[in-house]
């Protein structure tokens, strides 16, 4: 694949992955073309046409086209199936997906697209295993979070009295560390000390 | 300062925005903002500053100077801070910055990070935007992970080596050793990349090739496997299992079984079995049967399982899903060479896919209708696409016209077809025409001499309403100046004569020189059309006259040219007009590799060139003309050079032009002067192919044409196996005196229903006592197969006196002209 997007039927870009060098410049020109392009088709055609030297399949979804551009030898119908399969990551992620899940949450996108794609091509073909990877790259997300909050605190003369972390083991080994599940406890110092957790 | 606001305040702010510039404006400000918040160095909110950063860069708007600040993010230990800057790096940069090689450093720890999230960011980061620089740098990290046993990191690993393969070819031996238990893994997300990464290997080095074919089996396996087994809840999709890795794997070994039999031979089985027993209800298996009808196509497969893809392909032409039948249509068009009966029995299908109102489909089904059309079926297909062509889109009108015109050309059943056809053509596409069909088609119209009047005819109802289709208008503009004569009187066996006076082809003729749509080129032709005329027409000759020299002003130069030129020709050249003008000369077909000027040229600059070629130059061979040309005996000889005879317009055939500048040619074995477009081009046709002609001499006696005074002079004949009407006659001149020959010239007049060429001789004198020869080459064109018949004349030197001879050559054997 040399490129996703992912536009509003007014044309308005809401993702756009690119696996080929291109400048600023060229990106937004072939931009612009092809949403043209794919905008003007009728309902009725079929989603494959031919742009420049490429393949480009596309597929609507609700109010959002996804659009891919894929090489000679690439197979459209199972590019159909990529687009298929990422619209149902979204939405086993977000819990049915809508164009607003996307636009308020585009970086999010971008990491399931990064745990299902890597270089134009599918990484893992399991659904279960993208969302796993995930789900546990959002709690190491939120963890340091956490831990840089707790050390806030911590260090905070005001707030230190035998501040008390519980430690747990996590299931998921892989991390090396020790996911911290202390959100209650924090939530309640938190609400001592009158700060609120937000991002 | 306070707090940066967070990114979804933002993306809400933004999307209140009633109009572009509010929006601009809000922008603006943030970026302020977001600028000072950079250069306070705060490493709070940097996250959160790119990530607004980014939002607005899909919006959009600039956001190159967050790109520092994208590498800040990634040297950072949180990983929340990684996993925004990642991203900002992939969106932000790219290869042509020098910025991103600061990365390079960081990715590289981050590869060897404790935490295989992060480790994962940095190859994702690295195979989806790593410059060859990087590439080589990290190569060597990347073959680690391809070893561990983490399959998290090692599927990226994998991916990330093909980006390193696709962008520094030379790094491949280098993971060589680390594919040698890819495929023993039982991680589906493994073994997918790594037969992405296998595929890419085999696809640019022949030799991981021929050492990858040992997989073939292990492929085979996997593949039976997934298709065997029961459901699995993990990798089904709408009951089929991992399509995604059954495709790759049918792709692969596409790859590893083209041209190598016993590879193609280990996986035919499987083929078969995936081809029958796929669930085609759905997009996924029809995506699978897809990727097997191309690996069957392209790999060394049996009969039996060809004939089950293209049945295949057949199936999908007819399934309602539009994205099939495309499909079926691209795979069609690349197997329609090998297998050319198979797809020919789903023809009539393909011509249904004509009608469908999807562009895409229209543009397959078009290419694949010219692909199958042949001599059987022409005619019915030439209706459907003449239909087509009728009801289609613009962009696609030139390459029907282009295709149509080829295969009438090719498969014609007649030439009233062929010119029912292509006039047919030139009406409905006719501006979408290209720019060479015009030649051709004068070019072929002058060929069926039979059909002049027919096809004047038509092409006069045809612009009589309309002449704005420029190509339509210049081909019966030209057909109506040479065959004026024709329509007028009303001679045509075809169809019904029209009555058509010469006032009326003069008026159509007027109103294309004066209509607003005429194109230069076409105005062109219509002023050379009315001169023409003027030979033809008896009435309207002061008309003609009147119009020509109203163009004499014209602002237009090559329009003033041409009247000048013609006016001229009126006033003080009139008695070479009606030479000048003459029916032209029966054009040698030409093939596309053949020098195709010369037919262009003819068709229009003829005339034109000929003015060019005042009377100064012309009666210096004169005398030499006239003197051939009495001994042809019976000619009416005027003393210009075009010395036909006008009161025989209708002469088919070849023109004395011709003649006179075939001896033009001999008089001296100088180089062809430009103008000389009377070469009949299959000459040099004949010229430029290798070997020249195919030896039927073995039927053909030589002949004895001259023996006098101790010259003699042999004709040997050999045959065109291409061109029945062409006589290659190869000269030797032999001295049997005691001194040589010198300033030898050899020329030759044939009949009016001939054409002549004579090559350059071997040399211009001949030695003494036998002891060698001149050659030269004549080439006869006989379209009509008449008796040849020569007359030669001989000049040279001998003994101190110039030697002159006439006389003919009667003594043709029958099998050089017949």
């Amino acid at each position: 694949m040399q490129f996703m997007l992912l536009f509003s039927r007014q044309g308005k870009l809401r993702l756009q992955k690119w696996y080929v060098p291109l400048s600023d410049k060229e990106k937004k020109k072939i931009t612009r073309e092809l949403v043209q392009t794919v905008l003007a088709r009728k309902p009725k055609m079929c989603s494959f046409l031919e742009w420049r030297d490429l393949k480009i399949v596309y597929k609507r979804y609700a109010s959002l086209y996804f659009c891919c551009a894929i090489e000679d030898q690439d197979n459209e119908l199972i590019t159909l199936e990529i687009i298929h399969r990422y619209v149902e990551l979204l939405d086993k992620y977000f819990g049915s997906v809508c164009e607003l899940d996307i636009i308020f949450n585009f970086e999010k996108a971008y990491f399931i697209l990064d745990e299902f794609l890597l270089g134009g091509e599918v990484q893992e073909t399991s659904k279960k295993n993208v969302l796993k990877a995930i789900e546990q790259a959002d709690l190491l997300q939120e963890v340091n979070f956490s831990f840089t909050r707790i050390s806030q605190i911590l260090f905070n003369p005001c707030i230190i009295t035998g501040a008390y972390l519980f430690l747990q083991r996590s299931s998921a080994e892989q991390f090396g560390y020790f996911t911290v599940n202390i959100d209650v406890y924090v939530q309640w110092k938190f609400q001592q000390s009158g700060q609120k957790i937000c991002w | 300062m306070p707090a940066p606001i967070r990114l979804r305040e933002l993306i809400r702010t933004i999307r209140t925005a009633r109009t572009q510039a509010e929006e601009r404006e809000m922008i603006q400000k943030e970026c302020a903002a977001i600028r000072s918040s950079f250069r306070e160095e705060d490493n709070t909110y940097r996250c959160r500053n790119v990530a607004k950063l980014l939002y607005m860069h899909m919006l959009g708007y600039p956001a190159h100077f967050g790109q520092l600040e994208c590498l800040k993010l990634i040297a950072s230990q949180k990983f929340t801070d990684k996993r925004i800057g990642y991203l900002g790096a992939m969106l932000l940069l790219d290869e042509r910055q020098d910025v991103h090689l600061l990365m390079t450093n960081c990715i590289k720890n981050d590869l060897n990070h404790s935490t295989q999230y992060v480790q994962g960011l940095a190859l994702c980061t690295l195979g989806c935007m790593g410059s060859s620089e990087m590439c080589r740098d990290l190569a060597g990290e990347v073959e680690k992970l391809l070893k561990t046993s983490n399959s998290y990191l090692r599927k990226k690993a994998a991916l990330c080596a093909v980006h390193v393969i696709r962008k520094v070819p030379e790094l491949m031996e280098m993971f060589l050793p680390a594919t040698k238990n890819l495929l023993n893994e039982k991680n589906h997300g493994v073994l997918h990349t790594s037969v992405v990464l296998l595929t890419e290997m085999c696809e640019r080095s022949p030799d991981m090739l021929s050492h990858f074919r040992k997989l073939v089996p292990q492929l085979v396996r996997i593949l039976k496997n997934l298709i065997m087994s029961g459901y699995s809840p993990e990798h089904d999709v709408s009951g089929i299992s991992d399509p995604f890795l059954q495709v790759r794997i049918l792709r692969l070994l596409r790859i590893l079984g083209r041209n190598d039999d016993d590879s193609s031979e280990a996986m035919n089985d499987i083929l078969a079995q995936v081809a029958t027993n796929t669930e085609t209800s759905k997009n996924v298996g029809n995506a699978i049967l897809y990727e097997t009808v191309l690996t069957i196509m392209d790999i060394k497969s049996e009969s039996g399982l060809r004939v089950l893809a293209i049945n295949i392909l057949g199936r999908f032409l007819l399934n309602n899903d539009k994205n099939i039948r495309y499909v079926a249509l691209t795979s069609l068009l690349k197997t329609v060479q090998t297998d050319h009966n198979a797809v020919q029995r789903h023809r009539s299908t393909i011509v249904d896919c004509l009608k469908d109102l999807d562009v895409s489909i229209k543009r397959r089904a078009m290419e694949l209708s010219f692909a199958l059309v042949n001599g059987n079926n022409i005619r019915g297909m030439m209706k459907e696409l003449l239909y087509f062509l009728d009801s289609c889109e613009p962009e696609f009108k030139a390459d029907c016209a282009s295709g149509i015109f080829l295969a009438a050309e090719k498969y014609a059943p007649s030439k009233r077809w062929h010119i029912d056809t292509i006039m047919r053509v030139l009406t409905t596409a006719g501006s979408y025409v290209r720019d060479d069909a015009v030649p051709n088609l004068i070019q072929l119209i002058t060929n069926s001499m039979e059909m002049h009047a027919y096809t004047v005819q038509k092409l006069y109802k045809a612009i009589l309403g309309d002449y704005s289709q420029q190509p339509l208008v210049q081909v019966a503009s030209w057909c109506m100046g040479e065959y004026g004569d024709l329509l007028i009187s009303g001679q045509c066996e075809e169809e019904e004569p029209v009555q058509v006076t010469e006032e009326e082809v003069l008026d159509i003729l007027e109103s294309v020189l004066i209509s607003n749509m005429s194109a230069s080129v076409t105005r062109g032709y219509a002023l050379t059309a009315i001169m023409k005329l003027s030979t033809r027409f008896t009435c309207t000759v002061n008309r003609i006259k009147k119009v020509v020299s109203i163009y004499g002003s014209s602002i237009d130069v090559e329009l003033q040219q041409r009247a000048v030129e013609y006016n001229a020709l009126f006033k003080k050249y009139d008695h070479m007009r009606s030479a000048l003008l003459e029916r032209m000369p029966v054009m040698e077909k030409v093939t596309t590799n053949g020098p195709t000027e010369i037919v262009q040229t003819n068709g229009e600059t003829e005339p034109a060139v000929l003015e060019t070629k005042p009377p100064p130059s012309g009666l210096q061979p004169t005398s030499q003309a006239n003197d051939l040309l009495d001994l042809l005996g019976g000619n009416d000889i005027t003393p210009v050079i075009p010395t036909a005879p006008t009161s025989k317009p209708a002469s088919a055939g070849g023109e004395l032009l011709d003649l006179l500048g075939d001896l033009n040619l001999t008089a001296s074995p100088a180089p062809v002067p430009a103008p000389q477009i009377s070469q009949p081009p299959f000459l040099l046709d004949g010229l430029s192919s290798q070997p020249l002609f195919n030896d039927i001499a073995a039927g053909i006696p030589s002949i004895t044409a001259y023996s006098k005074n101790g010259l003699k002079i042999e004709f040997t004949f050999e045959r065109s196996n291409t061109n029945p009407s062409v006589t290659v006659i190869t000269i030797q001149a032999s001295n049997s005196t005691e001194l040589d020959m010198t300033d030898f010239v050899f020329q030759a007049a044939v009949p009016k229903t001939f054409q002549l060429q004579l090559l350059s001789p071997s040399s211009s004198s001949i030695p003494a006592f036998n002891t060698g020869t001149i050659t030269q080459v004549i080439k006869v064109l006989n379209p009509q197969k008449q008796q040849l018949r020569m007359r030669i004349k001989l000049t040279y030197n001998h003994k101190g006196s110039a030697m002159q001879d006439l006389a003919e050559v009667n003594n043709f054997p029958p099998q050089s002209w017949q």
